[in-house]
């Protein structure tokens, strides 16, 4: 028989990560566009400076998450399924509206629901290195010889994805039992799951 | 690689910026100099038999310069400073002041004893006549002089004063040494003293080369924009290269003689120039900025001079770091108008002058603007100017070009490069469709326009001074002129910012072939880019009110 218990299920690393990258997720896209030209704001060499540092230390931040998540088994969060996809999306869609209780509450194995990790896998595997391979080329174009132009439309590319994400992501966060469940276990690492017959927190 | 330097960039901007701002402050102060005393030359020309005098012309001072320095004749009459010929070895046009025209005075030809007041030699008053083997007749005091008290007269052929000359006002330059009063205002312009000169010859100073290249064009800074008597003595603003208080260099510090013949031609520029870098010895043909500065000479080791260096490759450094030309309070003429030259008040010439002082109105000349710490107009160069000459064809519904720059954005060896686009009116031959020449000085014929205001005969005349026919028909066109700026190096803290070219409205606004980043979006990929990204605001607030109204009814209910 299932069981609710408040659960750590975000660790003290995790959330650093998550916070620390959206800061500079943040900074990244609003210097961006005061580089693009798209909004005014600070000058364009400080915009340029800040830009590159935030660009280098979420780099680093990656490399070590992508260390955790291969040395503590978390990257099993992100194996994409269909298996109660369909359910989840019709909650989001219509049965959110309707009061009807999350077809996929979280577990400690399964921290993330399927439209979570289809998601996020995108994110990880498509737009962050679309970001940053496009970054990097678009800093070395000066030694490479890339076409500068087409360099850059594909940075600007990715940052609209990534853009786009922020907006659905950051809403998605209120749509917890309280608009701010989801924030407070991502602040506090707890959260209420359910703990599955046998199941131990590994956490 | 880059990213790595970024990075380490990064963590070490702050120890390196601290390091060099120390080595930057340690003060250039020495021991006493134990040599201090002793002449720099290994000759005082003051002690020289030859050089005694009295010399009663230029010339027998060249004749006793030239009985040591037995090479020198062969050398200065073989450079451009007295052929005034040079072939642009990559256009294979014949260029040079002989040859060309231009949107100042126009032309050599018909009015030589005025423009060869700045020939380094005496008496080439007709091109016909004047012999150019003739080696005496090389003027070695206009560079050579170190006292400041010679100087060339404005109409004499290049010839110095040799009896005092008395008129209302004074020229400019000449050394206020030698202008002596009178009582009744006039202003005596006294010869200057050939033995007292020829016994202080030296390197050229600024102001040997000033003296003719400060002034081209009829007056300080008329042409160039960027070389003007502000330069004699200027603030680092106004040149940190030239400034006592910058690092004090001469003309030929970068302009590095050689058997007297300079580099540094904007017939046919030199842009870039790493070739003759050569640690711990004198270079023999430095010019190009990196040639002393290399072609990264911004810090590597941090984020943004490691960015600056990437630039370097498209963006001349002249871009950067001249970010106005005519500074120091002498403005540059950028309109001349002759098509209104020759309007008379009461019979007589006139002029008008504006707020300042600077004629917008001469009778001689036409209408002029003058401009003063002027930005830049931006173009890709590579180097390269071809010329309209005498005689080609020209299309008079356009703008004409007097010269036109070469290279553009896909053109590697290309950067973009600042320039002082003149623009004014010139005549032309209506019928042959070609810009002409015109006879503007001349005293005593009844052809040249400065004297009879009479376009007919001068330009009749100053066309008999070549071989081209002319159809006696003439109009006035509109043209333009492209000159390099390169002097007038504003101090590194003065360098334009990123932002004054990466923006929607900056210097580069007009430039166009080339993606310049924070000027240029991609007004698709932005549309569809920002639609979804409203589209995904819209749906999530959608969203949200749909919960909120839904919540409130499911509560009801």
């Amino acid at each position: 028989m299932a069981e609710r218990q408040y659960l750590k299920i975000f660790t003290r690393f995790e959330r650093f990560w998550h916070w620390m990258q959206a800061l500079l997720v943040l900074v990244l896209l609003f210097t961006g566009a005061r580089l693009h030209g798209l909004i005014g704001g600070p000058n364009w060499s400080s915009a340029f400076t800040l830009h590159l540092v935030a660009a280098g230390l979420i780099i680093v931040l990656w490399i070590f998450a992508i260390f955790w998540h291969f040395t503590t088994g978390a990257w099993q969060h992100y194996i994409p399924t269909f298996r109660n996809l369909v359910p989840v999306i019709r909650f989001y869609a219509y049965g959110i509206f309707r009061g009807e209780a999350h077809p996929a509450k979280p577990t400690v194995q399964r921290k993330h629901n399927p439209l979570q990790r289809l998601s996020y896998l995108f994110l990880k595997l498509i737009i962050n290195p679309a970001i940053w391979i496009t970054g990097i080329l678009y800093l070395t174009v000066g030694l490479t010889g890339f076409d500068l132009q087409s360099v850059a439309w594909l940075h600007v590319v990715a940052a609209y994805a990534m853009a786009i994400f922020v907006v659905i992501h950051v809403y998605m966060a209120t749509t917890g039992d309280t608009p701010a469940a989801y924030l407070k276990a991502m602040t506090t690492g707890y959260e209420w799951v359910t703990v599955e017959d046998g199941g131990t927190n590994r956490m | 690689m880059t990213l790595l330097r970024t990075l380490l960039g990064a963590l070490f901007v702050l120890a390196f910026s601290a390091a060099a701002s120390a080595q930057g402050t340690s003060p250039n102060q020495s021991a006493p100099d134990p040599r201090a005393g002793i002449p720099a030359l290994t000759a005082d020309h003051a002690k020289f038999e030859q050089l005694k005098g009295p010399f009663k012309t230029g010339q027998e001072v060249t004749k006793a310069c030239l009985s040591c320095h037995t090479e020198a004749g062969k050398q200065v009459s073989s450079s451009i400073h007295w052929t005034w010929e040079t072939v642009n070895p990559a256009t294979g046009q014949t260029l040079g002041k002989k040859t060309v025209l231009n949107a100042f005075c126009g032309n050599l030809a018909t009015n030589e004893p005025r423009c060869t007041s700045c020939h380094a030699g005496y008496g080439w008053d007709e091109t016909a006549s004047f012999d150019f083997t003739d080696e005496t007749r090389i003027d070695c005091l206009a560079c050579h002089d170190t006292t400041g008290e010679y100087i060339k007269w404005p109409t004499e052929a290049g010839h110095p004063l040799y009896e005092p000359r008395t008129q209302a006002s004074a020229n400019t330059p000449y050394p206020q040494s030698l202008i002596v009063e009178e009582p009744d205002g006039n202003l005596t312009h006294l010869p200057p003293d050939l033995a007292k000169v020829a016994a202080h010859v030296g390197r050229p100073t600024r102001e040997n080369c000033g003296n003719c290249h400060f002034y081209g064009g009829g007056g300080d800074n008329v042409k160039h924009g960027d070389l003007s008597s502000a330069l004699v003595d200027p603030s680092p603003h106004v040149d940190v290269h030239m400034s006592p208080d910058g690092a004090d260099m001469v003309c030929v510090d970068c302009h590095v003689g050689d058997r007297h013949a300079w580099p540094g031609s904007r017939y046919h520029g030199t842009i870039s120039d790493s070739t003759h870098q050569r640690p711990g010895m004198r270079n023999t043909d430095i010019l190009a900025c990196n040639s002393c500065h290399s072609s990264s000479p911004h810090k590597a080791l941090s984020l943004k001079g490691n960015k600056l260096n990437d630039h370097t490759d498209r963006v001349a450094c002249q871009t950067c770091h001249i970010p106005e030309y005519a500074k120091g309070g002498v403005a540059t003429k950028t309109w001349w108008d002759w098509s209104t030259a020759g309007k008379l008040k009461d019979g007589k010439p006139y002029g008008e002058v504006d707020e300042n002082g600077r004629h917008t109105y001469l009778t001689i000349k036409g209408n002029f603007e003058w401009e003063e710490d002027v930005v830049p107009d931006y173009a890709f160069w590579d180097g390269i100017v071809e010329y309209t000459l005498l005689g080609e064809k020209i299309d008079p519904t356009k703008l004409v070009g007097i010269n036109r720059i070469g290279g553009g954005p896909d053109q590697p060896g290309s950067v973009i490069f600042p320039f002082k686009r003149m623009l004014g009116k010139q005549a032309y031959d209506e019928v042959n469709e070609y810009l002409i020449q015109s006879n503007v000085y001349g005293p005593e014929g009844d052809t040249a326009f400065w004297t009879n205001y009479d376009w007919d005969k001068a330009l009749k005349a100053g066309m008999e001074g070549s071989d081209v026919p002319y159809s006696g028909e003439y109009d006035f066109v509109e043209t333009e002129m492209w000159w390099p700026t390169t002097h007038m190096v504003a101090p590194a803290s003065e360098a334009l910012k990123c932002g004054q070219c990466h923006a929607k409205d900056g210097r580069l606004a007009n430039l166009a072939g080339f993606y310049l980043p924070g000027r240029d979006g991609f007004p698709l990929t932005d549309r569809i880019g920002l639609w979804l990204l409203a589209l995904a605001l819209a749906g999530v607030i959608v969203h949200a009110g749909l919960r909120i109204v839904s919540r409130r009814g499911n509560g009801r209910g």
